[in-house]
């Protein structure tokens, strides 16, 4: 099971066992405290008056009704900001609370504190806003035509004049879709006692909330301290602020403890969405199968404030082509202002976007040559040398793209599925489909995403480790959204140090620096590395202190001698090391898109068979393969799981996750109409992981979470399409997709 | 109104408005936190607890409707003896992630297993399709209680159980 770095005797749950994680059984218990189970003495309740219309001019607020009513202690609108009136990670457009206008449905105008929810939320409803509606700006042509452009993406790379002689071209659109993680935003704001705030809400990294709310709140970067949170699932939602900066502010003026939990309907509206998407693609080849050029424009639409969407565009931009060589390219990527929903960060950040549009177009081409899906992807595949199709990158990294398609390619198919029990067949036990109408399909596809923090950001992440007699501390502010990095954090640190008793505290933003995102992929790599090597000096300092050469859980040695036992070795103090540590720098792209923009990349090949009734256009998705490049499998139950959650999300794209919009106004705001995959959605998973060690991941790891529910959105869309022979340019796929008349548009294939 | 009942075995009342859940009344009354508040719609089980001995979702429940029943939630099945098999083979099989549908799957599982001892790869998947998970996928689940399923007939006879773990469909 373990894997014995160092010692004498083998470290327990070290690198590469599948440890369970150490907060699994407070978790089944009950016991786990997350957000919304939070309470402080003497609280109050607080609740947020939402405007429920997209577009509007704001021509008053009136509060009076509300703060009449007993109970109630606090009516705040934007004039109550304490300080700076605006927050956003990169710009702070976004307003705390809607000044002047509304900019899309459900924003935030004014926010109460009252003794109890019911309270609370009745005192919301008692505020009266008085609206005058404006047209929405919905439609994404119309807001590049505009000009409300947040940023525009360009790459250039190249012979323009340079032509294949197979050309396929098409028009793809990706819906937005909600991360929906299962706890709804939460949060709690205690005042204390000397101008300042403990601050808990729904966060991946609570140093860039402190910078936002430390100017909303008008206070020092010490007076609020954002405490790490314990969440019901992340997925990108809670990289921008939701409750934090209204909790403060009611904390602050009523100078008492005040809790917030949105329900499921504000949940859709109180976080960011996956960007919604127009993307047009022409891909030339030459008789072979090798893409001489490909040309792209990628629309997203970004909603009214740019929170993140100048880092998912550039995604969107440099992965429009996929894990593939072409020598001649031409992206245009633009990220859109309208009266959407808010996007923003979504696993995948971006790249899962293209990667439906470049799937498509790689099949298209399969087909316009004649070619085995499989077999184009390989002529294609990027490998170690080769450069990145878009920015021009060497790939100098481990890149296992052949690995991938090969392996995933190499699984057995399932077997044709004839019994008749209806939970094996599309409909399920609605008993709609007889198994003679069902047709199966195959379908292929790959994904290419970047890892940690790009475009020259200076990405760092710190840790501390402390060593005492009762074994090892591992004190980080990185955010546990669920994922497991409370396990690989400490399976790093036991298999470093050899010591196996290690937990991890995590740290508030006054107690350590920042960790970074728990984003990109990034913090296996990133606190990992951080961890790596603080406890790689712990142990060498423990060595030294009493002349040793070797440490384990009884302490160190010196050959076969115990020098000092952990309580004997730390009797004259702890031994710890704080590290900072950052990736090698990246380069800002030039004006064409060109540079040594990422600093390392992850891949992933999924291959999906499907049942369809074409008569009610119902799927049901039999088996998922994939093929992951993982480095080093530091946990491989733990891979799996990421791997099968994954794989859900992006099926869920595929076939039913889609936030209905209509005119800026959501349609579908509840679990009753949003859908999300259960378990009989979910299909039988066969996962190969391919271990090429990263060169500077600790112990070969890599970032890997984002990647399966990439790719598993094309492959499924395009085993749809071979079952059904429609063109599927759009996802989810609607049955009304499959079962139109032919002439909505031609087959693919 | 004051609403008296029994829960995981302890005579329990509390104080209640009219418009609360039952849900309400376990969380905010009674301390009881186990039981999650998710969707508010009885959509996604995060808020399963057994009611008079059947799986309900406390967010559907008016806390005016449970007077005098006998209600068990995630925090009555581990015992001083440790965790239920369930709770043990959840953690074993890395059925957990962030742990928001946890209690209301642990519920549901405990109460399959009891009607259905035997349950097949294909009932498992039926009976826990109405608890939503966004972080596992679902396969960890059913690993972890077809695990639970296959543990406790052993326990009870050393024949292997009949069980279809392997089953792919």
């Amino acid at each position: 099971m373990s894997d014995t770095l160092t010692g004498r005797r083998s470290v327990r749950g070290g690198v590469g066992t599948s440890v369970p994680r150490p907060d699994a059984t407070p978790k089944v218990t009950g016991d786990f405290e997350f957000l919304g189970d939070m309470h402080a003495d003497g609280m109050l309740w607080g609740a947020t008056r939402r405007a429920w219309v997209p577009h509007a001019r704001i021509v008053q607020v009136d509060a009076d009704a509300a703060l009449a009513m007993p109970g109630v202690h606090a009516v705040l609108t934007q004039d109550d900001v304490p300080g700076h009136r605006y927050q956003g990670q990169a710009v702070t457009d976004q307003p705390v609370l809607a000044e002047g206008e509304i900019r899309y449905w459900g924003e935030p105008v004014a926010i109460v504190a009252a003794d109890d929810p019911e309270t609370a939320r009745l005192a919301a409803d008692a505020i009266v806003v008085d609206l005058e509606e404006l047209d929405p700006l919905t439609d994404l042509e119309a807001a590049l035509e505009r000009g409300e452009i947040f940023r525009h993406v360009p790459v250039r790379r190249g012979n323009p004049d340079l032509h294949g002689e197979v050309v396929v071209e098409g028009t793809y659109i990706t819906s937005t879709e909600d991360p929906a993680p299962l706890g709804t935003e939460a949060g709690l704001a205690i005042p204390d006692g000397t101008g300042g705030v403990d601050l808990w809400g729904p966060t991946q990294w609570v140093h860039i909330d402190l910078k936002q709310l430390a100017a909303c709140l008008a206070l020092a970067p010490d007076q609020v301290r954002v405490q790490p949170c314990r969440l019901g699932g992340a997925f990108g939602s809670r990289e921008d602020l939701s409750l934090q900066t209204h909790i403060g502010m009611l904390a602050l003026r009523v100078d008492r403890p005040v809790k917030m939990v949105y329900d499921r309907t504000e949940s859709f509206v109180g976080h960011v969405k996956r960007h919604g998407s127009l993307m047009h693609y022409r891909h030339e080849a030459d008789r072979d199968g090798r893409l001489v050029r490909v040309d792209a424009r990628i629309l997203l639409d970004g909603g009214p404030y740019q929170l993140t969407s100048n880092a998912v565009i550039a995604n969107s931009t440099y992965f429009a082509v996929g894990p593939y060589r072409c020598d001649n390219v031409t992206v245009d990527g633009y990220a859109l202002r309208t009266n959407n929903p808010p996007s923003g960060a979504m696993r995948g950040f971006g790249s899962n976007q293209p990667c439906f549009a470049a799937e498509s177009q790689m099949d298209r081409l399969a087909d316009a040559l004649g070619l085995d899906p499989v077999e184009l992807r390989l002529r294609n595949a990027l490998r170690p040398g080769d450069q990145l199709a878009t920015t021009g990158q060497v790939i100098e990294e481990p890149l296992p793209t052949d690995e991938v398609i090969r392996s995933v390619a190499s699984i057995p198919l399932p077997d044709d599925g004839s019994d008749d029990d209806p939970r094996h067949l599309p409909g399920g036990t609605g008993l709609t489909t007889p198994r003679d109408r069902v047709v199966r399909g195959v379908g292929f596809a790959v994904g290419i995403k970047n890892l940690e923090f790009s475009e020259g950001f200076d990405d760092n992440a710190e840790a501390r480790v402390v060593l005492t007699g009762d074994g090892a501390v591992v004190h980080t502010a990185a955010i546990e959204v669920g994922q497991g990095l409370v396990t690989v954090l400490e399976q790093i640190a036991r298999s470093t140090l050899g010591v196996s008793q290690v937990r991890v505290a995590f740290d508030h933003t006054g107690q350590i620096g920042s960790a970074g995102s728990t984003s990109a992929s990034r913090q296996t790599q990133m606190a990992g590395n951080a961890v790596l090597e603080a406890a790689t000096a712990v142990r060498e300092l423990a060595l030294a202190r009493v002349g040793g050469d070797d440490l384990d859980d009884d302490g160190v040695w010196r050959g076969d001698t115990l020098v000092a036992s952990l309580a004997e070795l730390t009797a004259e103090g702890p031994i710890e090391q704080h590290v900072d540590y950052h990736h090698r720098p990246t380069d800002e792209p030039d004006e064409a898109g060109q540079g040594n923009l990422h600093v390392d990349f992850c891949v992933a090949a999924h291959r999906a068979v499907v049942d369809v009734d074409p008569d009610l256009g119902l799927v049901r998705v039999v088996e998922i393969a994939i093929g992951q490049d993982v480095g080093r499998a530091m946990n491989p139950q733990q891979l799996l799981g990421q791997i099968e959650g994954g794989i859900a999300q992006g099926l869920g794209h595929a076939v039913m996750e889609e936030v209905v919009l209509d005119r800026g106004v959501i349609r579908n705001a509840s679990f009753t109409d949003y859908l999300l995959p259960t378990c009989l959605d979910a299909p039988h998973v066969e996962a190969i992981l391919i271990e090429q060690p990263s060169s500077w991941g600790p112990f070969g790891a890599k970032g890997m979470a984002e990647l399966p529910t990439m790719s598993a959105t094309p492959a499924v869309v395009a085993a749809i399409r071979a079952a059904t022979g429609r063109p599927l340019t759009r996802v989810p796929v609607r049955p009304e997709d499959i079962v139109a008349p032919d002439d909505t548009g031609g087959r693919a294939r | 109104m004051i609403v008296t009942l029994e829960v995981n075995g302890e005579p329990r009342s509390a104080e209640v408005a009219g418009w609360e859940s039952l849900l309400w009344v376990l969380r905010e009354r009674l301390g009881l936190l186990g039981a999650k508040d998710a969707c508010l719609q009885g959509e996604c089980g995060s808020c399963s607890v057994m009611l008079d001995g059947a799986l309900v979702c406390a967010c559907l429940v008016m806390a005016a409707d449970v007077e005098g029943a006998q209600v068990s939630t995630v925090e009555g099945l581990a015992s001083r003896a440790g965790l239920h098999p369930v709770q043990r083979s959840f953690v074993d099989e890395g059925a957990v992630q962030c742990g928001y549908c946890t209690p209301g799957l642990v519920v549901a599982t405990a109460h399959l297993l009891d009607e259905r001892p035997d349950a097949s790869h294909d009932d498992i998947r039926e009976a826990l399709s109405g608890n939503l998970c966004r972080c596992t996928g679902y396969g960890a689940l059913v690993r972890a209680v077809a695990a639970a399923r296959d543990a406790a007939a052993t326990a009870i006879d050393p024949a292997p159980a009949d069980g279809d773990s392997e089953d792919r469909s």
